[in-house]
């Protein structure tokens, strides 16, 4: 009677021990000798063994693949992000770009010195030419309506050179900067009153 | 290019015909016109209806067409009085031609002393033209001429007759085979034309789509030189008118306002390669051969003395746009215009006594004439808007100019002292920059 208590002690202990061994691919392998001694009476076990350790990988399996999942998630949610960033980068270039095309730089009458006002907004392309480093620009020389064609070129050249002169001082690779003057021949505004004439006598600058 | 080819000659005698009056003009020196101000008298001139020698009804028509065109170009010039044909004493129907004919009384009497008489027939496309000029009061022939060519070709018959009246009276041939190129501001781009001297028959000259601007003609009327921003930036294109083609001046900066050297396959212009605004001499190749003005600011718009040895610029040297001469031998500099805080667009008279230019003052722009010597500052236009752009005639008679009087600027002329101011021609848009071309009977 006490015989029979012992052994199934025993297979109390082997049981679970033949659960722990089969858990893992290799150790079964390794495990297999040992299991075979008992594998009479443990072919029941076995097999319940074999249905836990399939539901056990089955379940790391679909661990994994929510892991992945996940991270695939993460990485389209970060490839969003990024498309979303430099579509708002493109945006800011874009209204930078407008900006700087959009404010010219205003001179007295026949005079091609740079005004007070002038160094704010050549300090403003400075900037952008300093940011957007591959940028080369035309900068066009104009004037007023009155005076005469020919000295007016001459005048609008002139102030074109003077505005490009001071960004090269401010560091400003000239091999990125090119001049043209167009004299009164391009006004802004036609009218023939001070205000129209000070606004035709600029530098414009355009982003090539 | 600078020859009159044979076949040329042959054509010009081909059109016009047999010359067959060569009678000599006067023994005695007689003063037509009076050199101080030629245009202060006007020569009262008659010029009847011709007569129809051909007796039908295209020479009907002629004989009234081209006695009207005589009037018109003799009267072009500033010197003539064309006068009324109401207030005529002969006989429209019968008109007396020749010296034997004509009773001088009938003009003299109402006050002409020339007489232009004529006979044309006509016969299919072609016509024989018979022209004189008479001094009434000296009841004498000055010049007369026969041409016989088509009558397509009447105009060049016509101008060819007037250069001989101009002539006569002048020793000068007058203005009959010029041009004036201009720029004309077509659909809002300024391309240049080129019309004939009195406005006939304008043509477009550049088709670059693009601003093109200060023609100007070489001494032999072969090349045409001009700024243009078809290439993308003012370039300086010099131009064989007959066979279009040339070389283009394309540097870095502006390359502006051409002048030709009298007699010369050179011209100055304003290049500001160097990163300053100067004026250099190029080969008609464009080529530099040297610098002509050495300092610091705008040297813009040259023109040169007759003689090729002195050349009129603009300078802002001593801190307003004045003019300046530059003697091109001494290479000494001496300044003009000293009245007005802005004198540009300066044009030498191809006498070499005067200097057109322009002044702008008050906000106004008026043109002005200045001895050479500096002397004898004249004002040509007042309260007639703005005035620019002078340009004397090849004989130094007249001066076409730029004038906003009606709205938007048209080209008008001027005699050289300012009176008989009419404008030229009238396209759609702006005109601006005429200039005048040489003399030269051009096919």
């Amino acid at each position: 009677m006490r015989k029979k208590l012992w052994i199934y002690l025993a297979l109390l202990v082997v049981i679970p021990g033949l659960m722990f061994t089969v858990s893992c691919a290799k150790k079964v392998t390794q495990a297999e000798p040992s299991a075979e001694e008992t594998a009479a009476e443990a072919e029941p076990e076995v097999d319940n063994a074999a249905r836990i350790a399939e539901e056990k990988a089955a379940q790391e399996e679909a661990a994994r693949q929510w892991e992945m999942a996940s991270e695939e998630d993460v990485q389209d949610q970060a490839a969003a992000e990024a498309a979303a960033k430099e579509q708002e980068m493109q945006q800011d270039l874009a209204a930078a770009k407008m900006m700087f095309e959009n404010e010219d730089l205003y001179f007295d009458f026949d005079s091609s010195a740079l005004q007070p006002m002038a160094r704010e907004v050549l300090q403003r392309k400075a900037d952008y030419l300093f940011e957007v480093v591959d940028a080369s620009i035309i900068l066009e020389g104009h004037c007023d309506e009155r005076g005469t064609e020919a000295y007016n070129i001459a005048l609008g050249d002139r102030r074109a050179e003077s505005a490009k002169a001071f960004l090269v001082d401010m560091g400003i690779d000239p091999a990125r900067m090119t001049t043209i003057s167009y004299g009164e021949e391009r006004p802004v505004d036609p009218a023939s009153n001070q205000e129209a004439w000070a606004k035709n006598r600029r530098v414009h600058f355009v982003i090539e | 290019m600078f020859k009159l080819t044979t076949v040329k000659i042959l054509r010009i005698m081909c059109l016009v015909g047999v010359i067959i009056f060569s009678l000599p003009v006067w023994a005695e020196e007689y003063e037509y016109i009076d050199i101080s101000n030629p245009f202060l008298r006007k020569i009262p001139t008659a010029i009847p209806l011709f007569k129809n020698a051909s007796a039908n009804m295209k020479g009907r028509d002629l004989a009234v067409e081209l006695a009207d065109s005589v009037s018109k170009t003799l009267e072009f010039t500033g010197y003539f009085e064309i006068m009324d044909r109401d207030a005529f004493l002969a006989d429209p129907h019968d008109p007396k031609i020749t010296t034997a004919e004509i009773n001088f009384r009938n003009w003299t009497v109402i006050g002409s002393e020339l007489l232009v008489t004529g006979a044309v027939s006509a016969e299919e496309e072609y016509m024989e033209l018979e022209l004189r000029l008479f001094d009434a009061f000296q009841a004498k022939l000055i010049v007369g001429k026969r041409y016989r060519g088509r009558i397509s070709n009447q105009r060049q018959i016509i101008h060819r007759f007037c250069a001989e009246v101009m002539y006569h009276l002048t020793g000068n041939r007058g203005v009959f085979n010029s041009q004036i190129a201009f720029a004309s501001a077509r659909n809002g781009v300024k391309e240049i034309f080129i019309s004939a001297f009195d406005g006939y028959n304008p043509r477009q000259f550049t088709t670059n789509n693009d601003i093109s601007l200060f023609p100007a003609w070489s001494s032999d009327a072969q090349w045409m030189a001009y700024t243009s921003y078809v290439g993308g930036k003012p370039d300086l294109y010099i131009r064989n008118i007959k066979e279009n083609s040339g070389t283009v001046v394309s540097r870095k900066g502006i390359a502006i306002t051409p002048a030709w050297v009298p007699d010369k396959f050179e011209l100055a212009a304003t290049l500001s390669f160097s990163g300053d605004q100067e004026i250099y001499l190029l080969t008609g190749r464009g080529k530099i051969i040297k610098r002509l003005t050495q300092s610091r600011g705008i040297d813009v718009e040259p023109t040169w003395s007759p003689d090729g040895k002195k050349m009129a610029f603009v300078s802002k040297r001593s801190g307003t746009p004045q003019i300046y001469i530059k003697n091109t031998v001494s290479n000494r500099v001496r300044r003009l215009t000293y009245e007005g805080r802005y004198n540009t667009q300066p044009n030498w008279s191809p006498k070499g006594d005067k200097i057109a230019f322009s002044t702008m003052q008050m906000g106004r722009i008026d043109i002005f004439t200045i001895g050479v010597d500096g002397k004898d500052l004249r004002r040509l236009t007042e309260d007639q808007g703005d005035n620019e752009a002078p340009c004397w005639s090849p004989d130094g008679s007249l001066i076409a100019f730029s004038s906003n009087r009606e709205g938007i600027p048209k080209i008008y002329v001027m005699t050289a002292f300012g009176t008989d101011q009419r404008r030229l021609l009238s396209l759609p848009g702006a005109q601006t920059s005429p200039k005048w071309s040489p003399n030269i009977i051009n096919k």
